[in-house]
């Protein structure tokens, strides 16, 4: 059995691809934090005063909060003063008037990693944000969107264009205090993608953001803001690599979204960011707080996420159903290989009447993986009739690595209804030698395999992610026929 | 097609196969009868690639090539198919991209191009008619919530499909009511050809009232102890296999100890 189970676990050992680094000067501020690096921060993004004291209220916040430590995850203390907290290409001093301005090496990186930007190969029906370090550096199909009244442009962007919304929603569903890492993200945070849909518009493409980190030595703290109006309907995908390097690197963003009555926003996720090599020597650091509110009635809130990359994952993007029959969703699949970690779920929070929620987790675990589904359901006493669904799949591939399940749930009005499956299971040997048996070979096989495992979520993801998720678990595409 | 000589094969040290020769002709059904733990599965499964199974002597030549020398899916690719006693669930996996993904393996090793969606199914549900199997099982998790029968239809539509050249069939007669036994049967007799050979596997000798073989043999204890033409799978069937069992040697009492 040792060594067969050994043998499954050569099978899903697969390259990073995308760690390759881009070779651009850099705009970085000196390593370390303090007042001064943050007016800097502010300064060069030539923000408004009321972002640059809310930045200095949370950094003096976060001078007084501890790291948490409940989570299933082992690392050494993170040295604050050792990361760079604001890196920017060198070129673009006042961000690229249009794409032709734009640094034809960070063009090539996107191409790389099969991300075009170029208007000629853009991508049918997908607008795209591209983050490089702490800078959006392009943002394709803005002057159609802006017909439909859409915003979709970097973050530094909307607090000059729009300081009205920003203001009025930014740390809305995330306060600045409300956790260590997000306070400190709220202090620094760099860019990120701002989405506004007025009222009654439906978003006619996917909108998408793709984060690459490339300097050594620098932190990604992003910060999204997504308010869909009264009606609205939005899809957004979120991608993200990093170069492969020994050190480990912080990625410690924010999402906030805002649907507001009978609005819709679908948000998805494939995180690839680097996982580190075998030996778990360098990868990223994981640790990002994504909430979402409905705020309204008939609200509806989507989270689907694949995530195979990063040494530590750590996140719970979470939905808050204030208004009644508001809808909150939790796909996830989480592939932990080698020495990665994974502690991630979600939180539903049930306020209004007639809230329902559905969460659907997969863990996948190989090599010396852990991987640990942690999940609040949480039933307020105004929430009556309150439906939640929760089913926690974990798959172990081989011997030495871990699946772990913690849900908690709260329910304080006796008309709510809480359901919760959990399985594990091991990927069987007489599963793969039946398909083997069928002519596919092993590694196809287990790729099948796994990827029947995830079909739940997959089907979630908009066509292109569903096809780069597969790809990423070694999967050819299913679903050309049926 | 196939020449087994001498084969003997182990379980975790354990020796279930005790030197089994036979020789199968294109174009020859051959059953193969014996009571339950004589190692019938065994030797299909170690036939099909199995590792769990360690082959400790013996040959199997396959169409001029060395069977043993090739993982499974060479093997499936080379025209090799096995109908599972116990088909395995996959859940998530539909049944018509297993049939697509192993056709076109199949295909791509012969060096023929993969099929496109359109002639793929025009071609499955042609195939289809022959195990009247519902369309709907089609886009169901590969066996997961099937039947018993459904499960054994699906493994021959499976071999409808992929139309090997050695069908071995593990007791997909076992469990099916009367109706479903003839519709494998008839798809068993659709598919015989002058270039194709079948190994029956079964346990009782109903199926080959519908499929009828060229030769049995009686597999006890690891061995062929018997061969002979239909005659005496009827034979069988009146006596059972209790005039046969005797037939423990000194070496297998050993065993049993
Ligand atoms: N994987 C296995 N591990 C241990 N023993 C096995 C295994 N497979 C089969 N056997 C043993 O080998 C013998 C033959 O089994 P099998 O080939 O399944 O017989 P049949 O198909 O004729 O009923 C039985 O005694 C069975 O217990
Ligand atoms: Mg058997």
């Amino acid at each position: 059995m040792e060594t067969s189970s050994r043998d499954i676990e050569t099978l899903v050992r697969r390259e990073y691809e995308a760690g390759f680094v881009t070779d651009v000067e850099s705009d970085a501020v000196p390593a370390g934090l303090s007042e001064d690096v943050i007016r800097l921060i502010s300064e060069k993004k030539r923000e408004p005063d009321f972002m640059l004291e809310w930045r200095l209220r949370a950094y003096r916040q976060w001078l007084t909060m501890r790291a948490p430590r409940w989570a299933h995850v082992h690392f050494a203390p993170i040295d604050f003063q050792s990361i760079v907290y604001y890196s920017a290409p060198k070129s673009r001093d006042d961000g690229p008037k249009s794409l032709a301005d734009v640094d034809p090496k960070l063009l090539e990186t996107y191409d790389k990693l099969g991300i075009p930007l170029r208007e000629r190969e853009l991508l049918a029906g997908v607008a795209i944000d591209a983050v490089f370090d702490s800078v959006s550096v392009a943002t394709t199909f803005k002057d159609k969107l802006a017909a439909l009244g859409i915003v979709f442009c970097p973050f530094s962007e909307a607090v000059q264009k729009h300081p009205d919304l920003v203001r009025k929603y930014l740390g809305s569903v995330v306060p600045y205090a409300d956790n260590f890492y997000a306070t400190l993200n709220s202090a620094v945070f760099s860019d990120g993608s701002f989405v506004y849909v007025p009222k009654g518009v439906r978003c006619p493409m996917e909108l998408s953001t793709y984060f690459r980190i490339n300097a050594s030595k620098t932190g990604q703290f992003e910060r999204t803001l997504i308010i869909a109006d009264e009606g609205a309907y939005v899809s957004y995908l979120e991608g993200c690599t990093a170069p492969m390097r020994d050190e480990n690197q912080l990625h410690a963003a924010v999402v906030e979204l805002i649907a507001l009555k009978d609005a819709q926003i679908k948000y998805s996720t494939v995180q690839n960011w680097y996982p580190g090599d075998e030996q778990g020597r360098g990868g990223i650091y994981n640790f990002v707080t994504k909430r979402g509110a409905c705020r309204g009635e008939n609200a509806k809130i989507s989270w689907t996420q694949v995530e195979t990359g990063s040494a530590i994952t750590w996140k719970y993007p979470s939905v808050i159903l204030e208004g009644d029959n508001s809808v909150g969703e939790f796909y996830s699949v989480a592939v932990t290989n080698n020495m990665q970690q994974a502690d991630t779920g979600t939180k539903m929070l049930h306020i209004g009447r007639n809230t329902r929620s559905t969460i659907i987790s997969k863990g996948i675990s190989s090599g010396r993986g852990q991987n640990t589904y942690r999940g609040q359901v949480k039933v307020l006493k105004s929430a009556e009739n309150a439906r939640n669904y929760t089913q926690c799949d974990s798959l172990l591939i081989g011997d030495r690595c871990g699946a772990h399940t913690f849900p908690y749930v709260e329910v304080r009005n006796p008309t709510a209804s809480v359901e919760h499956e959990a399985t594990t299971s091991k990927i069987s040997e007489d599963q793969l030698f039946y398909l083997q048996s069928r002519g596919l070979a092993a590694e196809d096989a287990v790729s099948v395999v796994v990827n029947g495992f995830c079909k739940t979520v997959f089907k979630e993801l908009p066509m292109e992610f569903a096809v780069e998720a597969q790809k990423l678990l070694g999967v050819s595409l299913e679903g050309a026929v049926g | 097609m196939l020449t087994i000589t001498d084969l003997h094969a182990s379980c975790d040290g354990k020796e279930i196969l005790r030197g089994i020769d036979l020789q199968i002709n294109a174009g020859e059904v051959h059953a193969i009868m014996g009571p339950n733990g004589s190692g019938k599965s065994t030797l299909a499964n170690v036939l099909a690639g199995r590792d769990r199974y360690q082959v400790t002597r013996g040959t199997v030549k396959y169409r001029d090539v060395d069977l043993l020398q090739m993982p499974p899916e060479e093997r499936a690719r080379a025209g090799v198919f096995l109908a599972f006693q116990y088909p395995v669930e996959i859940p998530g996996v539909s049944n018509i991209y297993l049939l697509k993904a192993a056709l076109n393996a199949v295909r791509k090793s012969r060096g023929e191009r993969e099929l496109d969606a359109m002639d793929f199914l025009a071609l499955v549900k042609e195939r289809m008619q022959l195990v009247e199997m519902k369309e709907e099982l089609l886009y169901r998790s590969v066996n997961e919530g099937f039947s018993g029968g459904e499960k054994k239809r699906n493994e021959i539509l499976q071999m409808a499909v992929l139309a090997p050249y050695l069908a071995i069939l593990d007791e997909t007669d076992s469990g099916l009511d009367i109706d479903a036994l003839q519709v494998v049967a008839a798809g068993v007799n659709a598919l015989r050809s002058p270039d194709r050979a079948f190994l029956l596997i079964t346990h009782y000798q109903r199926l080959l009232d519908y499929v009828v073989p060229d030769v049995v043999h009686v597999l006890i204890g690891g061995r062929i102890v018997k061969s002979g033409d239909r005659a005496l799978a009827l034979e069988l069937e009146r006596t059972g296999y209790a005039d046969l069992t005797p037939a423990l040697t000194p070496a297998t009492m050993l065993d049993e100890r």
